[in-house]
């Protein structure tokens, strides 16, 4: 009688071990598994930061490039579209940029940017995506219009430094991709500049 | 019946060798893709003197530093020469078709040669190289004849000359002698070494994670002897039941 | 068994069986399951055969994640599997090694069923389910060989292609159709993947469940060949037969932990094994302007090959081949012995299945070797020929001593002997 209790116990035990070392196994298992679907190394690399030359860029243009897979606008705004960014605040929703997930906190300021002159802006609506135009002129939208991004899509507007307008359909402010300022006016995309 | 089937596996298991072409016996290189000093001197050679016209289309160059044990600024410094975008692959500037004019054939892309003619192969093969004046490059290979391959490394071993044996009236390659006059900057010794050290890098390309993959089956198998057993115990336990 | 089921249950499991026959197909397939008490070290390849089609499931569907089925990209995205993407060497030489993993379990499986007659009756359709399996499963093997699109990947489907060329009238039509192009192309080896991927592995998962169907219908056989349901205890169930869980449940765990130590060992250690689960001319970026020096097929089709090569005959080599897979389908029939275990047949009979297992064996290793290598003065060819007339032999001699009652097989006994 003894002797099956201990045989019972055994068994329960043995079967315990089993199962908790069989899980343990499994689950080293399942780690291959799941990390296959990580970024790839040549997707790794194709996100790498891309260098954008900026030095001939004059006020009002913009140069169009891709960064991991996005598009990324770089902005050269005129003197007068500076001054102009703090005359919308009051229209705006979010002037202070203070959802922070939105941009790097050095950008984290009035033209949310580096350089003032100088913006890097994803333009995906942060609406539903789409595409914004880049609309730079005042007036070019209506007589108010501060010069900005205009979203064809469902209305959003945004100003020249990508912040959005109240009582569009648009919750925040464009995100603004890590950059950093490189020699001769060189741009970095998707590296961070280093804390000064 | 226990016998045939001990048998049969021991026969799969035991893996015999399979020929990948080329004739002769090979020389054993002796690969160990966990000696990073031999694969960063295989590395230095293989950039040197191998890159000049074979790519390595498949290995990432930010792939070496784990393997190499260095840093990347280091393969950037000492192995790249020309421009380098971060991911980029270990490719030539030389273009096939003019490669093609030059040699006459293409050089082939060494990613997996070591996998596909055997890391042996490339150890000899960089060993059989002799001067011959009749080939339109000027040099030949014992173990692929008619290569259209010069030999780069010429400078290091000297200039290997062939000796002939007659073999049913035909004067055939039996080996390859350095003379003392057209040695050169390394031993004979050293020389090994070196192709070697170009071998087992080769070998490294060919299946980076070769080092990884060993260190984690230890591992593996380490676990998988823990759960048999206790499986076994299991297995002994419940079967008291029965007969 | 009916009981359980209409048992007032509570519970999620109560719930469950009200409306689904859980328990039912639970205990009707494994936990009443009666299997006899004497299987030996032949009956763990069932379920390892099982395990490793799970395996080649489970690896293949993530390996098609990154896989791209076009000429000018696979072999490519091959290489980034291994390489570039995380843990991809990982799962494809999982993938890989199970291929020939599941070859060497389903061939000493299909042996077990020589050695103790479970081909006999009853178990004929069990058998002939599991020639379908094998027949689809060279296949798939043959189809997902050429993903890689590897040389040999490249010339080995365009030697067994052309065996079809080899029919006479049709051949060429066939070999065209097959192909869907002029050459070996993209277009080929898009099918084949589509083949490989969805149609073959659906296919055998239902050709797996018929199988295993069909054995929980008549029950399984055992080493002494008798029949355990002939001898039943008051409660109905066979004396000599125990449930299969938690018996054989806990049983196939230590030997599904044996099998992945030397799964594991080849993985990690040696995926190429030595040429043979990977060969070395398929790390070259497939040619169709160069042959390879050396051509052979994967170790597990090379016993066929072989048989092809005896032939000096195009299309008799291929009937040849096609017949000794055949013949495999009507052994139930062609064996008229009313015994069923090794243990209790004729000497004739367990020479003529030894020389058969040895013949298979020696096939496949000729089927590796060049046609003009010599072993004792005697060509590859020539010994080839020799071992496929044993082959066939096996089923000649079988026929005749058991149709003729030439076989004097010992008396066996009413219950299971251990």
């Amino acid at each position: 009688m003894s002797q099956e209790g201990a045989s019972k116990s055994r068994r329960r035990f043995l079967t315990g071990a089993v199962s908790v070392v069989g899980g343990v196994g499994a689950a080293y298992v399942a780690v291959p598994f799941l990390a296959y679907w990580k970024p790839s190394a040549t997707t790794r690399a194709a996100g790498a930061p891309v260098e954008v030359d900026t030095s001939t860029l004059e006020p009002g243009q913009r140069v169009n490039i891709t960064w991991r897979g996005q598009p990324v606008w770089v902005v050269r705004r005129s003197e007068a579209a500076i001054e102009a960014l703090a005359s919308v605040n009051d229209r705006l929703a979010d002037p202070e940029s203070a959802v922070a997930s939105q941009q790097p906190a050095y950008a984290q300021n009035l033209h949310r940017s580096i350089d003032p002159s100088l913006l890097v802006v994803v333009p995906i609506c942060t609406h539903l995506g789409c595409i914004p135009s880049f609309m730079p002129r005042p007036g070019s939208l209506d007589a108010d219009w501060q010069g900005g991004f205009f979203c064809p899509c469902h209305g959003s507007r945004f100003d020249m430094a990508g912040r959005v307008y109240r009582g569009v359909p648009a919750p925040t402010n464009l995100q603004i991709p890590p950059h950093r300022l490189a020699d001769d006016g060189v741009v970095v995309v998707g590296e961070d500049q280093e804390a000064a | 019946m226990k016998k045939i089937a001990l048998c049969v596996l021991l026969g799969l298991f035991s893996g015999g060798a399979f020929a990948a072409g080329g004739g002769g016996d090979l020389m054993d290189a002796q690969v160990d893709v966990s000696d990073t000093a031999s694969l960063q001197r295989g590395a230095k050679l293989f950039a040197n003197n191998c890159m000049g016209c074979h790519s390595a289309e498949y290995m990432r160059w930010n792939a070496l530093p784990e393997g190499l044990g260095v840093s990347m600024e280091t393969i950037e410094e000492t192995l790249i020469y020309g421009s380098y975008q971060q991911g980029d692959m270990m490719n030539v500037a030389m273009r096939g078709a003019d490669a093609a004019d030059w040699f006459g054939a293409e050089p082939p892309d060494l990613s997996l040669t070591a996998r596909s003619r055997g890391a042996d192969w490339v150890y000899t093969y960089l060993n059989s190289f002799y001067r011959d004046p009749d080939a339109s490059i000027g040099w030949n290979n014992q173990l692929l004849a008619n290569s259209s391959m010069p030999h780069v490394l010429w400078r290091l071993q000297g200039v290997p000359e062939p000796t002939y044996e007659e073999q049913g009236g035909e004067l055939l390659v039996a080996g390859i002698q350095v003379p003392e006059a057209q040695a050169g900057t390394l031993s004979e010794a050293e020389y090994h070494q070196a192709t070697r050290d170009i071998t087992n890098f080769m070998a490294f390309v060919a299946e980076p994670v070769r080092a990884k993959r060993q260190e984690i089956g230890v591992w593996v198998i380490g676990f998988l002897v823990v759960f048999t057993a206790l499986a076994y115990l299991l297995k002994r336990e419940y079967w008291r039941d029965i007969h | 068994m009916s009981d359980a089921t209409t048992k007032a249950q509570g519970g999620l499991l109560g719930w469950v069986d009200a409306r689904f026959p859980l328990t039912k197909m639970w205990n009707e397939h494994i936990g009443e399951y009666y299997a006899p008490k004497n299987f030996n070290f032949w009956y763990y390849f069932g379920s390892l055969a099982l395990f490793v089609l799970v395996n080649q499931l489970l690896t293949g569907i993530w390996l098609t994640m990154n896989y791209n089925p076009s000429a000018a990209g696979a072999f490519a995205s091959v290489e980034y599997i291994m390489r570039d993407v995380e843990w991809g060497w990982l799962i494809r030489y999982m993938h890989s090694t199970g291929a020939s993993a599941f070859f060497v379990v389903v061939y000493l499986h299909m042996f077990r069923a020589l050695l103790y007659g479970s081909y006999q009756k009853p178990r004929e359709l069990i058998w002939i389910f599991g020639m379908i399996i094998y027949l689809v499963l060279m296949g798939e093997a043959f189809m997902g060989y050429l993903l890689p699109w590897g040389q040999m990947s490249f010339w080995g489907a365009q030697v067994i292609i052309s065996l079809f060329g080899a029919i006479p009238g049709v051949g060429e039509q066939l070999a065209l159709w097959i192909r869907g192009d002029f050459n070996i192309s993209g277009v080929t080896l898009n099918r084949f993947f589509a083949l490989h991927v969805v149609a073959l592995p659906l296919a055998l998962v239902g050709l797996v469940v018929f199988h295993i169907l069909a054995l929980h219908e008549v029950g399984s056989n055992n080493p002494d060949g008798v029949n355990i349901k002939e001898h039943k205890g008051s409660d109905g169930k066979p004396k000599d037969g125990i449930p299969f869980h938690p018996y054989y449940t806990v049983k196939d765990t230590f030997g599904l932990g044996v099998f992945l130590i030397f799964f594991a060992a080849v993985v990690f250690f040696a995926p190429e094994m030595g040429g043979y689960f990977l060969e070395p001319p398929n790390f070259e970026p497939a040619n169709p302007l160069q042959t390879p020096a050396h051509i052979a097929p994967v170790w597990y089709f090379t016993a066929f090959y072989s048989i092809l090569r005896a032939i000096p005959d195009k299309f008799g080599g291929v009937l040849a081949m096609g017949l000794a897979i055949f013949l495999l389908f009507l052994l139930p029939w062609i064996d008229r012995g009313k015994v069923r275990s090794i243990r209790y047949r004729g000497l004739g009979h367990k020479i003529n299945l030894g020389l058969f297992a040895v013949a298979f064996v020696i096939l496949s290793y000729l089927g590796l070797q060049a046609p003009s290598d010599l072993y004792l003065g005697l060509s590859v060819t020539l010994w080839a020929q020799i071992w496929t007339a044993v082959y066939f032999g096996f089923f000649i001699f079988l026929f005749a001593y058991t149709a003729f009652g030439f076989e004097r097989t010992r008396p066996v006994p009413e219950r299971v002997t251990d």
